[in-house]
């Protein structure tokens, strides 16, 4: 190997497709190889997503790889090989495609009026393209009953199926939820799911999408809309922070569907079905659609006036601090900014704050090293959870997750309360016992870690009732091994929120209040004087009195904020004014209620976990009399003396490009360039402030647990109480009722049957909840759900509290 | 009707054994299912799926494909009449006929003290003998009215047949249906084929070429 060479080894294969001479990637398949040199080659079973498996004939087309001349093969099998000549036209192909194609629809019972798919079906494209004009079967085709529910959301169609293997593989390969399967082999075969047995996936929306016929239908969609009928725009899910690409479509001003749409860097193409079904909230007969003052309907001018008076009497008897603003996560970009700049810059306070006491630490948070969903779904990569279940939180990257652990095999260690999605994937698990903490776990955790490879921590407060500074301490243990880290900090646009300064002590472009107070006193003005209170401080110091006007901005913190108790009280003190696309208990009593826009009405842009700019455009309009948030807030704004100084969503974005030091060089031509979305990752100079750094943490309290009590853990479900799951009328029946989990050993000492009502009694007050053995529990801990139907568990919580133990009483 | 017994259960574990992935013990398993009960519940199949590590629907898909494997309970005793070319022209069709009549029951069906099913089958491979069926797959050749009489006589009065099945042993017995074999085989661990981790295995020559 001594010998130098003089042409550079060659790293292609060279295939020729029907005539063409073209180079493809090595190991390529001839399907794919084609249809980059622009040559579409027919099919149905194979997806670019799922393991290739021959299963529909559609693709054969005429190979000849050497030696044995051309003869037909299914080209989404067969990898390309030097000197290879493909025809994918030849007559041979012709009467292939033809024959399949008669043969398909056998068994299809031609019933497009009444099917869904008519318009956007494979089948149909693929006979009018490819197939024979005529049939020559006339007998009586089979019949099924049409169609059947396998799932809450999925209806099947088996006549209509033609056995490609897509959903099925989906289902396995995917989503790793085989509940549906090929049954009764033979001449038979059906997809179906065991007796009994829905196939409750999280991610069974995908299945109706990929299917190339009419067998699975979305109960949401059936006989909806046409497709020809529909208008669609390129949008972003705000389901959660993954940030999904999606298709909005819309038929008579309502949103019917989102489709997802495969970016490479974020979704794959795959959706959860809280994000895809999640959106017919938008539609729900119960959204605001006026302005309230004190519950009763009023004019905008009026409601606009009365919040201004509210504000402003505020600010002139104590000052900009009296005033508070909880929420922003439901905003676009451009309406945080807009709500940071009226907050900090025109109100003057810095009490403003877009995570509801169940999040971590913004400046904690921002000053993280930030890795992608790609770096983390790196084959052969390590991935830390921390604290986190992606799979119930973050749907989509519990996908790119999984998907690197099986297939790239990736190394997965997990730290955290207890069993998690992915924990039968993990190589390693840490499950913090009670007493102890996951600062003891991320030691144990550091131990095992790789060196020289990249690591990735998926980073989130696995449960409301643990202090989040001992998640910090967690974290920082694991930055120091060189982690960069994915924040699952769940809600919509919390990452955007948080960026553009909704959080105390933080001014837009991710950077610090004070070294930012320069840069802004020229860009904007005046800033705030001092750091201000985040949410819990917000609420314990409207409960004082100290605070007398609070915004809730798409917020409810009754259910949301860990401590009813003080919410109540906070509430009961203070002028509420809420900016909200539904009524919720905690706007019940607002002074002014302003009706805002939702998903899928206004344009803007929204930010993932990886700080991932991703556009949002409008597709319906808002009902009623709602309005943007960015438009309230300028409102507002004019009315309390200062403009602005925009007028639509792009002048908002041109401003956020110009101030803030993590969004520089982002400016609409860069991001129009980019359909993946851009990373904003800049980190000032160049006269702008710098970005936030990596902080100082110090260590966590460790707490010991007395031997008659357990520690609670507040897990989090993929369907809860939450917006979007509860307007929505394919969801809103799915969340389960809550209940209290515990480890077999401990719930043996209760001495009750499965399901019998115990009562947790913690200092704060008590709740009964029916109990149950599980040894996914870490022993000592009782595990419940958070934000579901049944007993709702923040009553049991104190904010101030950095743990909760509770005791169980059963009733003899 | 059950999951597996806890002595079954055994059983499955020490079958599972002999494979490399658990999941190749699946037939196995469900004839083992189908000896317990006499045909495969939807419980036991929840169970296989449980001890191999697949889902349910996974073991739906394998246990379908197989006609012998019975989803419903079937009859002490299963009695396949072939009505295939060779029985047909000696009169296999006739033979069914006569045991639809004596049973009181269609082909596909049980009769109501649970002990006959008949199913009406293709080619069961004893062309020289026909007509000819078989009763828990043991073989009667060149079958009469009569005869069929006389083997559901003595199987209802809990007799093994006078007339001894064709080569299924000197006693001409009968087990139930589900039975695999009379004597269930024990490998002891040091006399299991070598079944070497295929994950460790190096890949054939064809496949390398590829």
């Amino acid at each position: 190997m001594s010998e130098t060479i003089d042409t550079p080894p060659k790293t292609t294969v060279s295939v020729q497709i029907n005539g063409h001479a073209i180079e493809a990637e090595p190991g390529e398949l001839v399907i794919e190889a084609a249809a980059r040199a622009g040559v579409h080659i027919p099919r149905f079973c194979y997806h670019p997503r799922l393991s290739p498996v021959g299963m529909c004939r559609m693709c054969l087309v005429d190979i000849d790889a050497g030696g044995r001349g051309p003869a037909l093969q299914p080209s989404c099998m067969v990898p390309v090989s030097e000197a290879m000549v493909v025809d994918t036209e030849s007559d041979r192909v012709r009467k292939a495609q033809d024959g399949v194609l008669e043969f398909l629809l056998i068994n299809h019972p031609l019933d497009c009026p009444v099917c869904d798919k008519g318009g956007e079906c494979p089948l149909q494209d693929n006979t009018i393209a490819f197939g024979p004009a005529e049939s020559r079967f006339v007998e009586e085709k089979r019949h099924y009953e049409k169609p059947i529910p396998i799932s809450d959301l999925v209806l099947l169609d088996r006549e209509r199926c033609i056995l490609c293997d897509r959903c099925t593989r989906f289902a396995k390969e995917v989503a790793g939820d085989p509940l549906i399967h090929f049954q009764g082999r033979g001449s038979r075969t059906e997809v179906n799911t065991f007796p009994d047995a829905p196939f409750s996936s999280y991610f069974s929306g995908n299945t109706v999408q990929i299917c190339p016929v009419g067998a699975l239908t979305s109960s949401s969609y059936r006989f909806k809309a046409r497709p020809w009928d529909l208008t669609e725009v390129e949008s972003t899910c705000t389901g959660c922070s993954v940030g999904c690409s999606v298709t909005l479509q819309s038929s008579r001003n309502r949103v019917l569907r989102s489709l997802g749409v495969d970016n490479d860097a974020v979704n794959w193409g795959w959706l959860c079905d809280r994000g895809r079904f999640g959106v017919e909230s938008v539609n729900s007969e119960e959204r605001l659609s006026e302005p309230l003052i004190q519950g009763r309907g009023a004019r905008w001018a009026d409601a606009l006036r009365h919040a201004t008076e509210l504000i402003a009497d505020a600010v002139r008897a104590s000052g900009p601090a009296a005033v508070g603003v909880i929420g922003g996560a439901r905003l676009t970009n451009e309406s945080a900014y807009a709500w940071a700049k009226l907050a900090k810059h025109v109100i003057g306070t810095d009490n403003v704050d877009a995570q509801l006491g169940d999040g971590l630490p913004a400046s904690f948070v921002l000053g993280l090293p930030r890795a992608t969903i790609a770096e983390a779904g790196a084959a052969k990569g390590t991935i830390v959870l921390l604290g986190t279940d992606p799979k119930e939180t973050l749907g989509v990257l519990y996908l790119r997750l999984r998907h690197a652990v099986v297939e790239g095999g990736a190394t997965l260690i997990e730290i955290g309360h207890g069993a998690s999605g992915l924990s039968k994937l993990a190589q390693h698990r840490f499950w913090a016992s009670p007493g102890g903490s996951l600062v003891d776990a991320a030691r144990q955790a550091v131990s095992v870690l790789p060196s020289g490879q990249p690591i990735t921590v998926v980073l989130g407060r696995g449960t409301v009732t643990e202090d989040p500074a001992v998640l910090a301490e967690a974290a920082m243990i694991l930055a120091a091994a060189g982690a960069r880290f994915l924040p699952a900090l769940s809600r919509g646009n919390v990452m955007g929120a948080l960026d553009m300064g909704l959080a105390p002590g933080l001014l837009p472009g991710r950077v610090a209040l004070e070294s930012g107070r320069p840069y802004f006193a020229q860009a904007w003005g005046a800033v705030p004087a001092a750091t201000g209170y985040d949410s819990a401080a917000m609420l314990q110091a409207a409960a004082d009195g100290k605070l007398s006007v609070l915004v809730l901005l798409g917020a409810n913190p009754l259910d949301d904020f860990p401590d009813r108790d003080l919410v109540q009280r906070a509430l009961a003190k203070a002028s509420v004014i809420a900016v909200d696309t539904f009524a919720n208990p905690s706007s019940a009593g607002a002074a002014v209620v302003l009706p805002a826009a939702a998903h899928g009405e206004v344009d803007g842009t929204t930010t993932n976990i990886e700080g991932r700019i991703l556009a949002l455009h409008q597709v319906v309009t808002p009902p009623g009399t709602a309005r943007a948030d960015w438009i309230i807030a300028s409102e507002l704004a004019l009315r309390l003396g200062t403009d602005l100084g925009f007028e639509s969503a792009e002048q908002i974005w041109d401003e956020i490009e110009a101030v803030a030091s993590s969004h520089a060089g982002l400016d609409r031509a860069a991001l129009a360039l980019n359909s993946e979305g851009s990373v904003a990752a800049g980190v000032g100079g160049g006269g702008r402030p710098a970005v936030l750094a990596l902080p100082e943490v110090p260590p966590a309290v460790q707490l010991p647990l007395d031997e008659a009590s357990l520690r609670l853990v507040v897990r989090r479900k993929m369907y809860d109480g939450g917006t979007g799951t509860a307007h929505s009328q394919s969801l809103a029946a799915l969340p389960a009722s809550n209940a209290l989990r515990l480890h077999p050993l401990d719930f043996q000492g209760l001495s009750v049957g499965e399901g019998e009502l115990v009562t947790v009694v913690a200092n704060q007050g008590s709740i009964e909840l029916p109990a149950f053995a599980d040894a996914d529990v870490v022993r000592g801990t009782a595990s419940v759900l958070g934000n579901v139907s049944g007993a709702t568990v923040n009553h049991l919580l104190v904010a101030s509290s950095p743990i909760t133990d509770v005791r169980l009483e059963v009733r003899r | 009707m059950s999951r597996l017994s806890p002595q079954n259960e055994a059983v499955a574990h020490e079958i599972i054994s002999r494979y490399p992935w658990k999941k190749s013990a699946l037939i196995p398993l469900l004839h083992l299912a189908q000896e317990q009960d006499g045909y495969v519940s939807d419980e036991a199949m929840v169970h296989l799926g449980e001890l191999v590590d697949v889902s349910p629907a996974e073991v739906l898909g394998t246990c379908s494909f197989y006609e012998m494997f019975k989803r419903e309970p079937v009859g002490r005793y299963l009695v396949n009449i072939c009505t295939n070319i060779s029985c047909q022209l000696l009169g296999g069709e006739e033979l069914l006929h006569h045991a639809e009549h004596a049973l009181g029951i269609k082909a596909g069906n049980t009769t109501g003290d649970g002990l006959f099913t008949i199913e009406d089958v293709e080619c069961i491979a004893a062309c020289t003998e026909a007509p000819c069926l078989t009763v828990n797959y043991r073989y009667f050749y060149k079958v009469e009215d009569g005869d069929f009489d006389a083997i559901v006589e003595d199987l209802r009065n809990g007799r093994q047949p006078t007339r001894k099945a064709a080569e299924s042993g000197p006693e001409g017995q009968i087990p139930p249906h589900g039975t695999l074999a009379l004597q269930r085989q024990h490998i002891p661990a040091d006399r299991v084929a070598g079944n070497a981790d295929p994950d460790r295995a190096s890949a054939p020559v064809w496949l390398e070429q590829a």
